[in-house]
């Protein structure tokens, strides 16, 4: 039996019951430490196979690309809603994506609900489409473009599938 | 000029919380309503932070993330609900 | 309290609430369901993240420390506000809501409702 099944998940429960607690006393560390390796040996044998990060660093990177984005994605959609509404133009949009994994199709669906002007809607039951609706379509084929080689490709490596 | 600002932030948000009421009562279908319900829990949370700050106490950011994570699930519930008739499948 | 702390909680506390107030006011204004979904979505999450920040300031000052719980809530919220904005749209569509007249492509709401692959999907791709 290894120590640690699930190493990413014991990083995440240490560093949240530290935040929780908001100390850095002996023996919140300790009881951080042990919640860390006794929950994941209590329910690894419960979960479904997730592929395994492949490239941490490439997932920071990922990850502070999408802060960026998030903010700057916010502040246009601020402007789209305060100006005139008669000249927006919602629509739907198809996007076809080749992503092997429900983890990396989550991922990829979650920063399209955050970044641009666009919201997911549903994936097809092949998992080889993604619907999203987006508050203001203007070149649809330049969006999907972006989609593609901006967020879906990166999760691709990341998650090497 | 902290205490004013923090009047003036209070009276934006119970402001938005009142868009978000009309919305709620108004709203023409129950995914609207759905709506907002979410964005007054989202409010409801900056203006029990902003309590927090003014009367310079950290005990409310517990109840903050209470209601975060309380309104995540009622909305995942309701929406479930209306999708399938039932919440635990 | 230092002024320069003062003027950084005042902007931070401006600029949350602002983008909260707009994220209201799109709910209030957009004219359908799936325009609506956009503003709280987007708008409140930058919102409270403001708030929380001056938050985060605030109790850090007053406790002399480090006070850092506060991320928790922005992270928690990060992580699920795509996941709520989805399933209001899994729903809405579900009831056969119609978009507004002006919407592109309406002719994939009834794939995305049956979840298969576009019908015109070889005109579609790029």
């Amino acid at each position: 039996m290894k120590l640690f099944p699930m190493p990413f998940h014991s990083i995440l429960l240490f560093v949240v019951w530290l935040l929780l607690n908001n100390s850095f006393s002996a023996g919140h560390i300790v009881l951080a430490t042990f919640f860390a390796i006794g929950i994941p040996l209590l329910v690894g044998d419960m979960r479904d196979e997730h592929p395994k990060i492949q490239k941490p660093w490439l997932a920071i990177k990922y990850v502070l690309m999408v802060l960026k984005d998030i903010v700057s994605a916010n502040i246009e959609v601020a402007l789209l809603i305060i100006g005139p509404v008669y000249r927006l133009s919602p629509g739907f949009v198809a996007v076809p994506i080749n992503i092997n994994s429900d983890l990396g199709i989550t991922v990829l669906a979650s920063t399209v609900s955050l970044t641009p002007g666009t919201v997911s809607a549903e994936v097809s039951k092949d998992k080889k489409w993604l619907y999203i609706h987006t508050l203001h379509l203007m070149n649809e084929a330049k969006l999907v473009e972006e989609i593609k080689s901006r967020y879906e490709s990166p999760i691709k490596e990341i998650f090497g599938c | 000029m902290l205490d004013i600002t923090i009047t003036f932030v209070a009276a934006i948000i119970c402001i938005a919380l009142f868009l978000n009421l009309w919305r709620l009562l108004q709203g023409p279908t129950l995914s609207d309503r759905i709506l907002a319900l979410d964005t007054m829990y989202i409010n409801a949370i900056a203006l029990i932070l902003l309590y927090g700050i003014s009367s310079s106490s950290a005990l409310y950011f517990e109840a903050a993330l209470l209601i975060a994570m309380l309104g995540f699930v009622s909305t995942a519930a309701l929406c479930k609900y209306l999708l399938r008739g039932d919440i635990i499948e | 309290m230092p002024f320069y702390l003062e003027i950084i909680i005042c902007l931070s506390l401006i600029i949350g609430a602002s983008f909260l107030f707009i994220g209201s006011y799109g709910l209030i204004r957009l004219p359908d369901i799936y325009m609506r979904l956009h503003s709280p979505t987007k708008a409140s999450t930058l919102g409270i993240t403001g708030v929380l920040v001056a938050s985060m300031i605030f109790q850090s000052y007053e406790k002399g420390g480090f006070s850092v719980q506060e991320l928790l809530i922005t992270l928690f919220l990060l992580i699920t506000a795509p996941i709520a904005a989805n399933m209001i749209a899994k729903t809405a569509l579900h009831h056969k809501i119609k978009p507004l007249k002006r919407t592109q492509n309406q002719d994939l709401i009834d794939s995305i409702c049956e979840r298969e692959e576009p019908k015109k999907a070889d005109e579609k791709s790029v």
